[in-house]
């Protein structure tokens, strides 16, 4: 138990889209921790601050709600807190609820609903500047006694209103010391009562408001376009083309900088250990098995930042909402596009991005499906086959049939994720279609500070991840492909003699009838690291060599067009579209799914899927003479 | 005026909220009176997605609330202006 465990607890609450973390992040700064509650993938983000009296504070952000009745895991979460139901949680001591000053009528019955529950309560006001500038004039003394709670207005994203919302919450803690805000009845969701507490709005807005607020001049004139059925989904298309691209090209130098940062420090390394099995260990495992994750980081923090750059500014909302149509005929909440937008970079930040889905059914089928989206590591892998085996003329006009196979790959990920997320949502992960009700906020500047602090977190989740899953899994994986050593003088490459090796004879039986031999199968094992090493392992495996990347991708090109079918070469290509080949993603699932059923059942069903894949089109393109 | 169903309404068809269908899940009858579709509230359809005109997003109690019509058919409105939907 340290000291910051006993500092008094306050805990905020709010409408989603209420500035609530904006709020959460005013308050703490960067002294906050995001970790989960126990036994659920909700996000518990807590944080410190120090009142201008110097009295330390703990603040414990919750997750957005309408009420106290539940209806998400999240939501459970916020009502478990305030009703004291969770044993892992120190109940707080005094509650701040956020609400949107430009959206008073329906907010503040949160405010009137958790008031008999959690007397001890402090509003603020936030948006302040936002229900000004359109207008609303509103008279604090009157709104806070027809409340009967104190009322603060604040700024959050400007850090407005900090102090005086400190202030009043010092105030609340040292009023009733004793009656800790015991919770003094249980919530009412009858219609009558919820009815009762609009009305009850509606009367204190009438005795405080002396100025109506106007409509959102930005708001309903964007919205003409953004979510006009042709405008809106031609913009949408755009923005979802631009987020790709971005992702691609802007990221290129900044993976070719941790590229060269990680040569560097593999050549480091080299020249300052001995050769032997510590030198191999840490240049050959750590180095290049961390590095060959850690240079999808660019990727992922710019589509981080496209993400929450679009969930700052509203534009998220409105995208569900004009692509839940076509992901509802899959079963798939309009919310699942993103993460599976995300996995076309890499299928970990995509998978860490279902989490704004709320139905657990909905979030669990885009989860399985998201590894099906093609993901970047699987490029080299791609390129370097097509370019091998696929003869470069134009087919169809303009397009090559290289072009062509590149996009038909593709193409196979997406049909193929729609089809199982179908089969998924008619069996295992069966259940009504949950409702859509989704509130499109009013347009805002994205602020920064969140979305910076948003970018440092999940940067920082995935670092972490690969500093210490992915780095635990390298060592594995450098192991198997190192020892044991080839006896000395022993013809071909050495790690025909290691684990891998025997691994890759052992199973070549398995993986005859989709054309594998034993240096294939070899070669898939470092792939299980990440996917793109598996030109690294070829290379090894066939003892290619050369000075740089682009003469190594030629000269392995043309060996491998040398030695296998163009049979082998689509079946390895297929192969590549389903497998699971790639440890961090199931790690990552693991923790997402919170269930190693679910684990396993994605590891089982990807490889089966690239068995029978690989096997038809061995077998095809045998049958066309191809073999 | 004549009592129509929210979901039926095209856009910018207004009307006040006359009641929620009794026959509504409970859950989603319980969330759709959280977000303001109480009895006596005006609403007004301002647009619909494409792809089959669903969803629609729906003015209501000061936000813009987005819901399948098939949602919207729970929510009983007395239409004041704006024809219904075919």
């Amino acid at each position: 138990m340290t000291e910051s465990v006993r500092l008094p607890l306050i805990a905020l609450a709010g409408n989603p889209n209420s500035g609530k973390t904006a709020l959460f992040n005013a308050l703490t700064g960067s002294r906050q921790k995001v970790a989960n509650y126990p036994g659920v993938t909700v996000e518990r983000r807590e944080g410190r601050l120090s009142t201008s009296s110097g009295k330390g504070l703990r603040v414990l952000d919750l997750p957005g709600v309408y009420s106290l009745d539940p209806q998400s895991p999240d939501e459970e979460v916020t009502r478990d807190v305030l009703l004291k139901r969770l044993p892992s949680e120190d109940a707080p001591e005094a509650l701040v609820v956020v609400v949107d000053a430009t959206a008073l009528e329906r907010s503040l019955a949160l405010v009137l609903e958790l008031k008999p529950v959690f007397p001890r309560m402090v509003v603020a006001l936030n948006m302040a500047d936002l229900a000004k500038a359109r207008g609303q004039e509103l008279d604090l003394q009157a709104l806070s006694k027809g409340l009967g709670v104190p009322v603060v207005c604040t700024v959050a994203t400007r850090g407005q209103g900090i102090i005086e919302l400190l202030a009043e919450v010092e105030r609340a803690l040292e009023a009733s010391p004793r009656a800790a805000a015991v919770a003094a009845a249980e919530p009412d969701h009858s219609v009558a009562a919820i009815s009762a507490r609009f009305a009850e709005v509606d009367r204190i807005l009438k005795a405080s408001r002396r100025h109506e607020l106007a409509p959102s001049f930005w708001t309903e004139r964007l919205d003409r376009v953004v979510v006009h059925p042709l405008w809106g989904s031609l913009l949408l298309g755009v923005v979802l083309a631009a987020v790709f691209e971005a992702v691609f090209t802007w990221a290129g130098p900044l993976q070719d900088l941790v590229d060269a940062l990680f040569a560097w420090l593999g050549e480091s390394a080299t020249a300052w250990l001995p050769a032997g099995p510590l030198q191999s260990l840490i240049v050959d495992g750590i180095i290049a098995g961390v590095g060959g994750v850690v240079i999808f980081l660019p990727q992922i923090v710019l589509l981080f930042l496209f993400i929450l750059l679009m969930e700052d500014s509203g534009y998220m909302a409105r995208a569900a909402f004009l692509m839940d149509r076509i992901m509802g005929r899959v079963g798939l909440h309009g919310r699942a596009f993103i993460p599976l937008l995300s996995s076309f970079a890499c299928a970990i930040p995509g998978i860490m991005a279902t989490r704004t889905i709320e139905n657990r059914r909905e979030r669990m089928a885009t989860m399985m499906v998201a590894p099906l989206m093609t993901c970047s590591a699987r490029l080299p892998v791609y390129a370097l086959l097509i370019a091998a085996f696929i003869p470069n003329r134009k087919v169809l006009g303009p397009f090559g049939l290289q072009g062509l196979t590149m996009f038909g790959l593709y193409a196979l990920g997406v049909v193929s994720a729609m089809a199982v997320a179908w089969t998924l949502r008619l069996t295992a992960l069966k259940g009504p279609q949950p409702h859509l009700l989704l509130e499109l906020p009013t347009y805002k500047l994205p602020a920064w500070r969140n979305v910076l602090m948003g970018l440092a977190q999940r940067s920082w989740m995935f670092v972490r991840r690969a500093g210490t899953i992915i780095l635990s899994l390298s060592i594995v994986i450098w192991f198997l492909a190192s020892y044991p050593k080839s006896p000395e003088g022993a013809p071909g490459p050495a790690i025909q003699y290691s684990y891998a090796g025997r691994i890759g004879h052992a199973v070549e039986p398995v993986f005859r009838p989709i054309g594998f031999d034993w240096r294939i199968s070899t070669g898939l094992i470092p792939g299980f690291a990440a996917r793109e090493v598996m030109v690294g392992a070829l290379a090894t495996v066939y003892a290619v060599e050369a000075e740089d990347e682009e003469k190594l991708q030629t000269a392995l090109g043309d060996r491998l067009a040398g030695s296998w079918s163009l049979a082998t070469a689509l079946a390895l290509l297929i192969w590549y579209v389903f497998a699971p080949q790639c440890l961090s993603t199931l790690a990552v699932a693991r923790r997402e799914t919170n269930s190693w059923a679910w684990t396993g059942f994605m590891l089982f069903y990807l490889t089966a899927l690239a068995y029978v894949g690989a096997f038809i089109a061995y077998q095809g393109a045998v049958l066309l003479g191809w073999g | 005026m004549k009592e129509v169903r929210l979901g039926d309404l095209n856009v910018g068809a207004s009307g006040r909220v006359a009641g929620l269908d009794p026959a509504a899940p409970p859950a989603l009858a319980r969330r759709l009176l959280e977000l303001g579709m109480v009895e006596g509230e005006s609403v007004m359809v301002m647009h619909e997605a494409p792809f089959g005109r669903d969803p629609i997003a729906v003015k209501v109690r000061g936000t813009l609330l987005a819901l399948r019509r098939q949602e919207a058919r729970h929510v009983r409105v007395s239409a004041e202006s704006g024809a219904a939907s075919d």
